[in-house]
């Protein structure tokens, strides 16, 4: 440890410790701030991460997957023509990977449904009730009734606000309509056996629940299925499952992760990354003016003394060190009060926030309203680097300066 | 007084560095309030406007319970006549009648359910930007054709172009059943999904015939000249003796009470933001005078056995913080200002914003809007919290023994 002149860094340690407390009530302010700043930069990450994270989560669930497998025209025209097979032997065998969670294939067609009160347009999806939980599908959030339990059940599964649109109830047969091959029209009377909420009302209006022998057999289209959904196990990074997905299916169809699936999702999320490093810089820049300020009194008021320091043999580069210890220290010091801090706040919320007062509000950013706080370790670290890197570089210039007096003149001065 | 001010204006400049830091935070926060506030004004009008001019409208008057509860059955039995009385109460307005309901558009080679709307070709366009997106062909143009105006994605789906044939079914106000043959007149673009995807427009008239509503409609839909004048025309009709009855006056929040909480919840979030920003310039301001207060603590003892009032110490030091605080006002005022100018020609973007842009009807580009408030809102609270800070130290030396100070090494 040669960068401590000729004192010992833990001596220049020492005395930059004592340093700090000789002017307690200032120094005392400055942790404050720090503190606050620190608090604010990892509490507000925490509620973005929070209402974000669980959106794209949501947002997977309902695609749902994280890649998903099409005929090419489908997304354009999601007819039961632009449809593929059901998967071969190949493809299941390459499902079998480690990276793959659940996959499952379903048949998805624009539907409308009639009850004796009224009809509503809907998508209707034919699926494999156990593929489906898999993918994302929670049975807890059945309400009423009970979920499909075979492919080839003859029930149907809608959303609360659908079944409070159509005036229609748990047990009521309800009519489907939908449009074949050959734009022959599809029609099938179903009961209604579950009721399913989802934290977005647009959702539950939406989508209703079939099995998919039940509704290939209405559209009399064979064993054809609109899409196949893929889970995995990261989905902040879904190259890979890509990769593997879209080599097992082969050319012939259009297979695309969910960041293009939903662009709003995708967006969001890029935004969010942006936005977290954007408000801690600005936080750390309304702070850095005030620890500059504090620094810049703490040697001015000292010059005299490092006067003597060096007169008394204390090299330049000790100086230095000793402020910038010094400004380490306080913002260490301060950063641990914030993260405690921090901590401390963002755990009584960890049943959630609810956010229901604004909640039709939320629900056209597309987010629950109900918002969970997720304290990422990337992103404490991420604020705390911040603060100690570039609050480092700060005191650069007061450090530099206080080891740039000349003795003589440093011990004139008054 | 002026005695005081230039005591007050020198001892400011006694250390120039610290109060330049001290005013440079301020001003830090201040351009950034500045521009952040404009900015957020400027988009929650856009996205207000291009909201409400959609479809919404301003005001629309419904019969009780339908914007809950949208039924074919829950009408206004004659339409056009409230609309016309409406139009005699609100002579500067644009007052249009709608009916709507849902059927199912089938094409030769595609059937889709959608969502209708029966509208009058020439009152229509001044309520709704929709008949302004024209894509291909034209607006509707005769109350009684059987004519549709359908959306951009939808005319794909249902692989149809204009002069093409579509076929509606449903049911209609007495249980009847609706079927006809109407031709697509022209084809939107409005680049809101929803809208693109599942949305048509008819002719009030043959609306009408075909859902067999006998003159009725659902709605009356009011666009005023501009959003503040929307109280005052809310309340004249509501007073309206052969308006009001049974029917609902229904404002622009309550017909989008999402519009309403995004901009609620966004504003919450941003206050939050800069709450942070303005205690952090307070504890710069109170660190910096807390220390201008205790090295003169000698200086203010000699100062009071003279015989000057602590009280005109604290004012004293209040004051210094007043000129600081007002340095750091104008400057950050006009820096934020010149900042906002710019953007305010140029737009403002950042990478990833036009997908997230679009579904709050916004274009890819923002566009701060300056006022008066936008530009002095933020700084003002500064301000304020910036002679808050100073209170402490100034109230210190209200208990300034002037004996013990002089004795301060």
């Amino acid at each position: 440890m040669g960068a401590g002149g000729q004192l010992p860094l833990g001596a220049l340690a020492r005395l930059a410790w004592r340093n700090l407390w000789r002017n307690r009530r200032r120094t005392a302010i400055m942790l404050l701030a720090i503190a606050t700043g620190a608090w604010a930069m990892i509490f507000m990450t925490a509620l973005m991460r929070g209402m974000v994270d669980q959106m794209v989560a949501d947002g997977i669930d309902a695609l749902p997957g994280y890649v998903q497998v099409h005929h090419p025209q489908y997304r354009d025209d999601p007819n039961i023509e632009n449809s593929l097979a059901q998967p071969d032997a190949a493809f299941r065998a390459a499902m079998a990977a480690p990276d793959v969670q659940a996959w499952t294939s379903r048949v998805r067609v624009p539907a409308m449904i009639s009850s004796a009160r009224d009809s509503r347009g809907v998508t209707l999806l034919g699926v494999d009730p156990q593929g489906e939980i898999e993918v994302g599908f929670d049975p807890a959030d059945i309400v009423a009734g009970r979920f499909l339990d075979s492919p080839g059940d003859g029930g149907l599964v809608v959303g609360r606000k659908l079944l409070e649109r159509l005036e229609t109830d748990l047990g009521k047969r309800v009519v489907i309509m939908s449009q074949g091959p050959d734009n022959t029209v599809a029609d099938r009377g179903f009961r209604v056996v579950g009721v399913y909420k989802a934290q977005l009302e647009a959702l539950e209006e939406t989508f209703v629940y079939a099995g998919r022998d039940t509704v290939q057999a209405m559209l009399e289209s064979g064993d054809r299925i609109s899409e196949i959904a893929v889970t995995g196990y990261d989905y902040r990074n879904v190259a890979p499952l890509l990769e593997r997905v879209r080599s097992a299916a082969g050319d012939h169809a259009e297979v695309l992760p969910w960041t293009e699936l939903d662009p709003y999702l995708g967006s969001m999320m890029k935004v969010m990354d942006g936005f977290v490093l954007v408000w801690i810089v600005v936080i750390f820049m309304a702070l850095s003016f005030g620890l500059v300020n504090t620094l810049m009194m703490a040697v001015f008021e000292r010059i005299r003394e490092f006067g003597l320091m060096q007169a008394l043999g204390m090299k330049p580069a000790a100086i230095l060190w000793q402020v910038l210890l010094e400004s380490l220290m306080l913002l260490a010091l301060g950063l641990l009060l914030g993260n405690l801090l921090a901590i401390a706040s963002v755990w009584p919320l960890r049943d959630g926030l609810d956010l229901s007062i604004v909640g039709q509000g939320m629900e056209w950013f597309g987010a629950a309203s109900v918002l969970y706080p997720a304290l990422k370790p990337n992103d404490l670290l991420l604020a705390n680097a911040v603060v100690i890197v570039l609050g480092i570089l700060t005191s650069l210039l007061p450090a530099w300066r206080a080891s740039r007096y000349r003795p003589v003149d440093a011990i004139a001065r008054t | 007084m002026t005695l005081t001010f230039r005591l007050a204006w020198r001892n400011l400049w006694r250390h120039r560095r610290r109060t330049w830091l001290t005013a440079s935070a301020m001003i830090f926060s201040n351009v950034l309030l500045v521009f952040m506030i404009s900015l957020q004004f400027g988009s929650y009008e856009m996205m207000i406007n291009n909201t409400l001019r959609a479809f919404s409208g301003h005001i629309q008057l419904q019969m009780a319970g339908y914007n809950e509860n949208p039924k074919l059955r829950n009408s206004i039995a004659d339409v056009r006549t409230v609309a016309k009385r409406v139009r005699e109460r609100l002579p500067n307005a644009q007052v249009a009648a709608r009916a709507s309901g849902f059927a199912l558009a089938s094409s030769e080679e595609r059937t889709f359910g959608i969502q209708l709307v029966g509208v009058e070709p020439d009152r229509e366009p001044g309520v709704s930007s929709l008949p302004g997106l024209v894509r291909d062909g034209r607006f509707l143009d005769d109350p009684t054709a059987p004519e549709i105006f359908i959306g951009s994605t939808l005319a794909r789906n249902l692989k149809v172009a204009v002069g093409d044939e579509i076929t509606l079914l449903g049911s209609g106000r007495d249980g009847s059943f609706a079927a006809g043959i109407v031709t697509v007149a022209g084809i939107f673009e409005s680049g809101m999904q929803d809208m693109d995807r599942s949305f048509a427009e008819l002719p009030l008239t043959y609306f009408q015939d075909l859902f067999a509503m006998d003159g009725g409609g659902h709605s009356v839909v009011v666009m005023l000249p501009s959003l503040d004048r929307v109280a005052a025309a809310v309340t004249t009709l509501r007073n309206a003796p052969d308006i009001d009855g049974p029917l609902d006056v229904l404002d622009w929040e309550a017909l989008n009470p999402g519009l309403k909480q995004a901009i609620q919840a966004d504003m919450s979030s941003a206050w939050f933001m800069y709450a942070v920003l303005i205690v952090l310039v307070a504890f710069s301001v109170l660190n910096t005078q807390l220390m201008s207060v205790m090295e003169r603590t000698r200086e203010f003892g000699v100062i009071s056995a003279l015989g000057v009032r602590p009280r005109r110490l604290a004012g004293l030091i209040l004051l210094e913080t007043t000129l600081m605080a007002l340095i750091g006002f104008a400057l950050g005022v006009f820096l934020g200002w010149l900042i906002t100018l710019y953007f305010n020609t140029a737009g403002f973007s950042y990478p990833g914003m036009e997908d997230f842009a679009s579904r709050f009807n916004l274009p890819g580009k923002m566009y701060p809007s300056i006022t008066p408030l936008s530009l002095v809102l933020g700084p003002a609270v500064v301000f304020v919290f910036c002679l808050l800070a100073a209170l402490y130290p100034a109230l210190r030396l209200l208990r300034l023994r002037p004996v013990d100070a002089m004795r301060t090494a």
